[in-house]
């Protein structure tokens, strides 16, 4: 297979151009898309390939042009929604979760509301506390929303060609903090899976489960302890929901040892869902008590110092592991 | 054969024939379907009908609440008749309409079937969002009604959103929506305002001023009490009408529909109008005058507009007394569809969560 290297970015924007090609019904609309090029440059340049119709720029109206994705969507388009960041998400919060979230079930049925909003999350650029959290955990709350976790360049690359093919609303997640990272990718990567967690790397010691901006941090703390004697299995949820577990509960049947690792606050995030299902479906395999390594409850700081120790680094999984395996 | 032989249809050298009469009969039929007004008044008694059946629907509606038939929220569409089936009429069937948690009214004016709305009501599989819903959530694709939407303002962005895919598609439909005076003090309202005019996408606006949001007067809640004038802040052309009267709201609907075709622009109807109910079965109405009610009694749009037809000779007492044992039968079986309708196996609970049915 021909590789090519790629960052990020780069993934994200190959992505959206192939689903512009792909489809006709296909429009992205976002603030600072079109003639800014998108705040992180994801989308520059395709104004200029597609004309402003299909890449609209809008005002700063987040729950205006969420709501107006929604109803193109209801009404036979394909948007893609982008929410320059997930804090300001939460102006658009009502559309998300008493319309899209929503309007299938009320309507008994018939309304679909096929569109993708994505958004960018978590920290990296010293942003501080109104621009770098990473709130997954409170769109994996709500039935009805289809949530992703791009955690990998192929998944940045192909998640959203999937998630346009799906008639329920999908919230993609990308991570600001991968943005100019490269990695090698498949030349011809396109459309991902969408249902299934993915084994990232194979262990028979403990399983770590993780997604976004814990995949790459969780695979070099794997690398590392491999050196050490130790095989960590590491698992990418990559959809928050609906959860595949099985995936991780067959990995955790096979090493009886389970850490989790995620950007999120710690209380009610991710991990203590995957906890929970561990518990409730394989607690007798179970050989150490569950641990987590978590955001730090706090709004984000500015200084960087503070930003890294605010949400786990590989260095701390590395040492939670090694204890967690009595070393 | 007496009524086609008045209307002309046929000439007098045809010669009956049992094979070919109801063809030609159906022939007619589909003509006269084409020529919106089909007699002289018949237009005028459809839309009085309209009216009349919606104060009757929302009657049986408050008497089946006391009965716990239907419980929840539910809010009566009595006084602002006016306004629903007046701008209704200036709509076409593929035209979509959105509105809000008080849409019993605008659901029947857009022709959603009595027997579906009462059974919603009911919380009954047979409703039109298979029980889901409720009173404040009515839904049926098939005649482009989309809700039965009760976040104030929150169907507004929307509404500009099916306009702008209408307009990406080259459809010429127009998207309507109805929301209060309360919703025009959301950001939603004004987001939403601003991006269709941006846009220039075919939507008309239709604010319902009732004076009341719930319980707080318009006083105590806009700066600014013209509230037409607000389009004037996205060069949105606007236009205030008497809500209580049919045939300036029919007008003004008509205008706005014309407008919204020829300029390919959004436009803002307010339509001054009343609740003569309390805003809720639970509201004990402590925030208004018991005369102010009795006075805007006076105003209300049926009696009015019977007067009106009966003045144009359009419209017999006879014809009345017609028109609501006629409304009398609908409601009837209306009530019986949702009475005899079935509850939705508890087993069913998370069906219409994703349109896979994942758990």
């Amino acid at each position: 297979m021909e590789m090519v290297k790629m960052t990020y970015r780069e993934a994200l924007k190959q992505g959206i151009r192939e689903a512009l090609l792909n489809d006709e019904r296909v429009f992205l609309m976002g603030e600072d898309v079109g003639h800014y090029g998108g705040a992180f440059a994801v989308s520059k340049g395709l104004l200029q390939e597609f004309g402003a119709e299909r890449i609209m720029d809008v005002p700063l109206s987040e729950s205006g042009f969420v709501g107006a994705g929604i109803g193109a969507a209801m009404a036979g388009m394909k948007p893609i929604v982008e929410v320059m960041t997930v804090n300001f998400s939460l102006l658009a919060m009502d559309q998300i979760i008493n319309n899209a979230a929503t309007l299938l079930h009320m309507s008994g049925g018939q309304l679909n509301v096929p569109l993708v909003i994505r958004m960018g999350c978590g920290i990296g650029r010293q942003l501080a506390a109104q621009h770098s959290h990473s709130w997954e955990p409170y769109f994996a709350h709500v039935p009805g929303l289809v949530v992703l976790s791009a955690g990998t360049h192929e998944d940045a690359r192909g998640m959203l060609l999937t998630a346009l093919k799906s008639p329920d609303p999908v919230i993609l997640f990308e991570y600001t903090f991968m943005l100019n990272m490269e990695k090698e990718i498949a030349s011809d990567a396109g459309a991902m899976d969408i249902t299934k967690a993915k084994v990232r790397r194979d262990g028979k010691d403990i399983t770590l489960i993780t997604y976004g901006n814990g995949v790459y941090k969780s695979l070099e703390a794997a690398e590392e302890l491999s050196s050490q004697g130790i095989e960590v299995e590491v698992i990418d949820l990559r959809i928050l929901r609906p959860m595949d577990e099985e995936t991780f509960l067959a990995s955790v049947a096979k090493t009886h040892r389970a850490l989790v690792v995620e950007d999120a606050w710690r209380s009610g995030g991710m991990a203590a869902e995957v906890f929970s299902r561990i518990i409730e479906k394989v607690f007798f395999e179970l050989d150490a008590p569950l641990q987590r390594l978590c955001g730090v409850e706090v709004p984000i700081p500015y200084p960087r110092h503070l930003e890294e120790a605010s949400v786990p680094q590989s260095q701390d999984i590395v040492s939670t592991i090694r204890k967690m395996m009595g070393l | 054969m007496v009524f086609l032989r008045a209307e002309g249809f046929l000439g007098a050298s045809l010669e009956w024939d049992k094979e070919w009469l109801p063809q030609i009969y159906k022939i007619h039929m589909e003509k006269r379907a084409k020529e919106k007004k089909v007699s002289p008044g018949e237009q005028e008694r459809h839309l009085l009908y309209q009216m009349m059946l919606i104060r009757r629907f929302e009657e049986k509606s408050a008497e089946q609440y006391t009965k716990e038939k239907i419980r929840g929220f539910l809010h009566l569409y009595i006084g602002e008749e006016a306004v629903a089936v007046g701008v209704t009429q200036a709509l076409s069937d593929e035209d979509y309409v959105l509105s809000t948690y008080r849409e019993h009214g605008h659901a029947l004016a857009k022709n959603m079937d009595s027997g579906a709305i009462m059974a919603e009501m009911y919380g009954k599989l047979e409703g039109c969002s298979k029980g889901r819903g409720g009173s404040m959530h009515l839904f049926d694709a098939n005649i482009n009604f989309y809700g039965g939407n009760a976040i104030v303002a929150g169907h507004l962005p929307m509404d500009v959103g099916m306009a702008l895919a209408s307009k990406k598609q080259q459809k010429n439909i127009i998207t309507c929506c109805f929301f209060g005076e309360g919703a025009a003090a959301e950001g939603e309202f004004h987001e939403a305002m601003n991006l269709a005019a941006l846009w220039q996408v075919p939507v008309l606006f239709v604010c319902e001023n009732n004076l009341y949001a719930m319980g707080t007067a318009l006083k105590y809640t806009h700066a600014m009490q013209d509230l037409e004038k607000k389009g004037g802040a996205y060069e949105i052309e606007a236009y205030a009408v008497d809500g209580m009267d049919l045939i300036a709201v029919s007008k003004a609907a008509n205008d706005a529909v014309k407008y919204i075709k020829t300029n390919n622009r959004p436009y803002f109807l307010v339509c001054n109008t009343y609740r003569f109910r309390p805003h809720s079965m639970f509201d004990a109405e402590l925030y208004r005058d018991k005369k102010e009610v009795e006075e805007w009694k006076k105003k209300d749009p049926i009696p009015k507009y019977q007067q009106h037809l009966i003045n144009k000779k359009l419209l017999s007492k006879k014809q009345i007394d017609e028109m609501e044992k006629q409304i009398e039968a609908e409601i009837k079986k209306a009530v019986i569809f949702a009475d005899e309708g079935s509850w939705e196996p508890i087993e069913d609970l998370t069906k219409f969560v994703y349109s896979g049915q994942k758990a």
